[in-house]
């Protein structure tokens, strides 16, 4: 919101010497200052000019040059705009003018051609936002050659602050409501305007018009009038020139009324020609379903159909005219038939007080977003109707006929009173408050109060503060007020403590590890999109839903992802694009599956909530893609057994598997935790070569791990006691065994293993041999098993036993064979 | 020959040696069993036990003085052959590449070295780490936190909703206080938390947002908190994090989940406080929100606001990261240019 500092200045005498200094205090109160911006200077030197000639120059077909007179004789100027013919009145910075901004203007060539100062925008100008073209000063009152332009318009140096209103806030979104706040800061009288009671000086207004409010429930307050002998034209200068500072385009003077009172109050009106509604008055109803209206922006829009929104009935308020049409939207906007015209000349004037979720919704709904609206949905004060009509009909100066049209609902908004216990300050801000600090605080921003008992103030919540609540919550409320007033910055602070001592989790101290052990082989970790395309899940192999995203920016991130696989992949696509394909990447993230897919019963949304709801199913996987160098499926299996290790897994297998999507049918393997019952943890391997190149990957091996978080935490750990080491040597036996192709060589360790007991100290597995000597469709493995006892030194005998006895249990389990 | 005659002919031919081999030769020659000296010794035998005594002495000093020839000779010779081999061995070191180490450092992305900053300074602030779904129902995402649906306070999150169940009820959470309903919920008194995670936003991505983003939230429900525990823990974590040198600041704001409500600001970390473009000269950058819990959030999850109070407060992960190493479009976290995240 736009404030000028001379229109808050009609509320209360604030300084003028120290814009930056008012700012600062805005902000401190929450007014959000984003801007300060000081308009009508530095156009002491621009005068209005005449255009006795406009030529063309050669060679150029953006600029033209003009002559003109300003009241010095003939002076050339290069123009670029186009809006103005010979005649026209302009505004002339000349030679050595320094405009709005700092800009000095200068004698240029351009083209070859000498300007002698520069033809003006109304933006250059800084009084309006316009640059489309000159500012034409042509039709202005008493505009003639060599006047300054500052005493043609009236214009007066001026601040205007752009701020921020907070939501919550409807009563400060007005220059009134800025005004009481920072009068109240620096104790500064404050007064509201004061328009004289409307007399009423013409017909009565039952003879003209008539009001009916059928759902008050939407409507509970409204007020009508109806003024005659309007004669519609352009607003008086000042007020003109108020508009234009707030930022908002003058219409004609009972357009700009309305607009000025909303700018000025915070309540916004709606003036109709009373003579282009149907049937003179208006009603107040619901939109019957399907109803449409055309709005004043030229849109037909269809009413009353049910949104899609949570809790979105598809009630909308309307206002009719006295057959039923429609003739507007109600807090919205008005419809474009009933508008006031220059031929206008009888107005009538609504100005209520709307149910504030009816006007959100309709407003999200029809996707239709006014001054009116915001104001309307936040809660404008229902008793500030009345200055605001008293206002309107002192702006517009017409007959306005006797009396008015007021319907009311039982339920309209009243002040109330706040049992306000003092204590409370204390122990919300910390800092102890004597009541009659806190009638100093609160009085003079409209909250009466009563010191009722000792340490109980009685504080009267006025209408135009929907924010507070009844009690108990308008407690908080209140307090928010005392220390909004008070001054955050001068509350104490205080570092507080508490017994308990901060941790990480076991998850996120595990998550950690896992990462750091990532990066330690050399991958780098990137974050890929959780919003993905649904066609990458078909490309990679994964059928089934997808959890669609209902209103997504892009159709290429509509769905949520179900695999990290796709996103890697174009990852490693990117940097291979970029000369940078020799990378290990891995990401730690979240996937989702459809609850559908995974059969999950309904998760209640909790004890208030919405009721049962069905949520996507959500893990947490850690993956990485290996394309370093020679990488390839072993390389994501060392890496998995060091990041197994890390954790210390105990009796994690690889099972090898043909089945999984995205990956390489035959040089895959499920990470199985085969301790107790078995758990999947996830899959080592290679992408699948298809897929890879379905990623802009062709012909490279890619190495894949995938790890699920969750369930890693939930493997079977070793033992974290201490075993001691044997102080005895130990003794080695290599064993060359030739075993099918088929069975997994980590089942032939496990075998051996298991045949040696607690005197086996390592299985390693050293080499592997296929050729002569060995038949097709085997290999022979061999293994270097390390023997040891804790309290002895093994005899050559013993070591003979367990040699035989792996041989003989890999012989037994696999039909292996010493070679 | 001469006992003399010998000396100098072994003492030419141990200096004579030019390798430990041939050196072994002469000592052999000279000391060795067959040796020269050794058929000395054996030839006193001969001698009268007087005479035997004098020369076997004689003999005995010989030797030594030959054996220590030996030795310094052999300790040369010794230092030139493992010159030589180490000559041999010799590697330029920084001929190590990609080929000859294939092992390099990987790096952990710029969020999660910053979330772990953060979590750290927290975690030594007392403070424990919670996390939750970022699909949520609607319940979490607006309504416990004082948001009635319709409300138009929902406007200040651009929300994504998903295709699940009735329209509008289940969505990804907009911001991380799901989490502190969660928390809340479970009964867990008091609460000591910060939620970090990641939040969603229907906003078209610029230099300075993304709509897939983390945040990170704290909460502190516990028996006499006040406004004033908030600020000095707002104060607290700048300096730690930020810098001693940056401080904080509250100013009035609006959050339906709070009240009182705040905007925190921290001193500008790129002018310290002076005043330049980034915080259009007021040397204040604007940081996150905060305030104290709302009455209506803990009437919400049964928390009897006459013995708990709380406050609560969250900001950027992302924009952290973006202010303290100077990132000037933030989409360059989700490119994935290992030759931007290699750089940390």
């Amino acid at each position: 919101m736009r404030v000028p500092l001379s229109w808050l200045r009609d509320f209360a005498p604030f300084p003028v010497d120290d814009p930056a200094a008012l700012a600062a205090d805005l902000d401190d109160l929450g007014l959000v200052v984003e801007a300060v911006e000081r308009v009508g200077e530095g156009l002491d030197d621009v005068v209005v000019a005449r255009v006795d000639e406009i030529a063309a120059i050669p060679g150029a077909d953006r600029i033209r040059l003009a002559t003109v007179e300003a009241g010095g004789g003939p002076l050339e100027v290069v123009c670029g705009a186009d809006n103005y013919a010979v005649g026209d009145l302009v505004p002339l910075a000349p030679v050595g003018a320094v405009l709005p901004g700092g800009f000095e203007i200068g004698r240029r060539t351009m083209k070859g051609v000498v300007s002698n100062g520069m033809l003006c925008s109304g933006r250059e100008l800084a009084l309006s936002e316009d640059h489309q073209g000159l500012l034409l000063l042509t039709e202005v009152e008493g505009a003639r050659p060599g006047l300054p332009v500052v005493e043609l318009l009236g214009v007066t140096p001026d601040v205007v602050f752009d701020v921020t209103v907070e939501g919550n806030r409807p009563d400060a979104w007005s220059v009134a409501g800025v005004a009481r706040d920072l009068a109240a800061r620096l104790h500064l009288p404050f007064a509201l305007p004061d328009p004289a009671p409307v007399a009423g000086s013409g017909t009565p207004v039952e003879k003209l018009a008539t009001l009916v409010v059928e759902d008050d429930d939407l409507c509970p307050r409204i007020v009508v009038r109806v003024l005659e002998g309007v004669v519609v034209g352009p607003s008086p200068r000042w007020l003109a020139r108020r508009l234009v500072l707030a930022g908002m385009r003058p219409i004609n003077n009972v357009v700009d009324a309305s607009n000025y009172v909303m700018l000025e109050l915070g309540q916004p009106t709606h003036p109709y020609d009373l003579d282009r509604l149907g049937a003179p008055g208006l009603e107040v109803r619901r939109a019957r379903p399907g109803e449409t209206l055309t709005t004043l922006d030229g849109v037909t829009r269809t009413l009353g159909a049910t949104g899609r929104g949570l809790g979105d009935t598809g009630e909308d308020c309307i206002i009719c005219d006295a057959q039923g049409t429609p003739v507007g939207i109600a807090g919205v906007m008005g419809g474009a038939s009933s508008e006031i015209a220059v031929s206008t000349t009888r107005v009538l004037l609504e100005a209520a007080h709307f149910a504030p979720l009816a006007i959100a919704r309709t407003s999200k709904r029809l996707g239709l977003r006014t001054e009116a609206s915001a104001r309307f949905e936040r809660g404008c004060d229902p008793w500030g109707i009345d200055r605001a009509v008293a206002r309107f009909c002192e702006l517009v100066g017409a007959r306005v006929a006797t009396g008015e049209l007021e319907a009311r609902a039982r339920a309209v908004p009243r002040p109330f009173d706040l049992e306000f216990p003092v204590e409370r300050v204390r122990s919300v801000l910390g800092v102890p408050f004597a009541p009659a600090e806190l009638a100093d605080l609160l009085e003079p921003i409209g909250f009466a109060t009563t010191e009722d008992a000792p340490g109980s103030l009685r504080v009267t919540v006025p209408t135009n503060r929907p924010d507070v609540r009844p009690a108990p919550h308008g407690v908080a409320d209140v307090v928010e007020e005392v220390a909004r007033t008070y001054g955050y910055a001068r509350l104490p602070r205080r570092q507080p403590s508490w017994p308990e001592p901060g941790a990480l989790s076991d998850r996120q101290r595990t998550r950690r590890r896992v990462a750091d052990v990532l990066c330690g082989v050399g991958a780098v970790e990137v974050w890929t999109p959780t919003l993905v395309d649904d066609a990458d899940h078909a490309t990679m192999g994964l059928s089934g839903p997808a959890v669609a995203v209902a209103n997504p920016l892009a159709s290429e991130e509509a769905w949520l992802r179900r695999s990290m696989l796709p996103g890697l992949l174009r990852a490693l696509a990117y940097n291979a694009n970029r000369r940078q394909g020799s990378v290990r990447l891995f990401e730690v993230g979240t996937v989702f599956s459809h609850p559908d897919e995974a059969g999950r019963p309904g998760v209640r949304s909790g004890a208030g909530g919405t009721g049962t709801t069905v949520l996507p199913g959500e893990r947490e996987l850690v993956t990485a893609a290996l394309a370093f160098n020679e990488d390839d499926a072993r390389t994501a299996v060392a890496a998995w057994r060091v990041l197994a290790e890390t954790v210390s897994l105990d009796g994690v297998r690889l099972e090898a598997a043909g089945d999984m999507p995205g990956l390489h049918p035959t040089r895959s393997a499920r990470l199985v935790a085969a301790r107790g019952t078995p758990l999947v943890l996830g899959a080592a391997g290679e992408v699948d070569p298809d897929v890879a190149a379905a990623f802009g990957l062709a012909g490279r091996r890619i190495g894949w791990l995938e790890v699920d978080l969750g369930r890693l935490l939930d493997a079977p750990r070793r033992s974290r006691t201490a075993a001691a080491v044997s102080r005895f040597p130990s003794s080695d036996v290599d064993l060359a065994l030739v075993v099918d192709d088929a069975v997994p060589a980590d089942r032939v360790g496990q075998v051996l293993a298991e045949a040696g007991g607690d005197l086996v100290e390592s299985v390693i597995l050293f080499d592997v041999y296929r050729g002569p000597g060995v038949a097709d469709g085997a290999r022979s493995l061999a293994f270097r098993l390390r023997f040891v006892a804790p309290d002895r030194t093994l005899t050559d005998d013993e070591v003979g036993r367990l040699r035989q006895a792996a041989i003989d249990g890999a012989a037994q389990t696999f039909g292996a064979r010493l070679r | 020959m001469t006992l003399e005659d010998l000396e100098r002919r072994t003492v030419a031919a141990v200096a004579a040696a030019t390798g430990t081999a041939a050196l072994d030769e002469v000592e052999a020659s000279a000391l060795g069993k067959r040796g020269e000296l050794t058929r000395a010794h054996r030839d006193l035998g001969q001698l009268e036990p007087e005479e035997r005594r004098t020369a076997g002495k004689v003999l005995h000093e010989l030797r030594l003085r030959l054996e220590a020839a030996v030795a310094a000779r052999r300790a040369e010779l010794d230092a030139v052959e493992r010159r030589a081999t180490l000559a041999a061995e010799r590697l330029d070191l920084t001929e190590v590449g990609e080929v000859a180490g294939p092992i390099r450092a990987g790096h952990l992305h710029l969020v999660t070295q910053t979330q772990r900053e953060l979590e750290d300074v927290f975690v030594g602030m007392g403070f424990t780490v919670a996390e939750g779904p970022e699909a949520e129902t609607d319940w979490y995402n607006f309504e416990a936190l004082n948001m009635p649906p319709a409300h138009p306070a929902r406007g200040m999150w651009d929300t994504f909703y998903l295709e699940l169940g009735e329209p509008e009820t289940v969505l990804l959470r907009a911001h991380t206080s799901p989490v502190q309903i969660h928390l809340l919920e479970q009964g867990q008194r008091p609460v000591h938390a910060v939620m970090p995670g990641r939040c969603y936003r229907r906003d078209t991505p610029d230099a300075r947002h993304l709509a897939v983003f983390h945040q990170i939230e704290g909460l502190v429900v516990d028996r006499g908190i006040t406004f004033g525990d908030l600020a000095g823990t707002i104060e607290t974590f700048t300096n730690a994090y930020f810098g001693a040198d940056i401080h904080s600041r509250l100013r009035p704001a609006y959050f339906p989940f709070t009240e009182p409500s705040a905007e925190f600001e921290i001193t500008c970390t790129i002018c310290r406080g002076e005043g330049c473009r980034t915080c259009s000269g007021t040397g204040w950058i604007e940081l996150g929100g905060c305030g104290m819990v709302d009455p209506a959030v803990f009437d919400a999850v049964g928390v009897d606001a006459a013995v708990w109070s709380g406050f609560a407060f969250g900001f950027g992960i992302d924009r952290c990261a973006q202010m303290r190493h100077g990132i000037a479009d933030l989409r360059a976290l989700v490119e994935n240019d290992v030759r931007f995240l290699g750089q940390f």
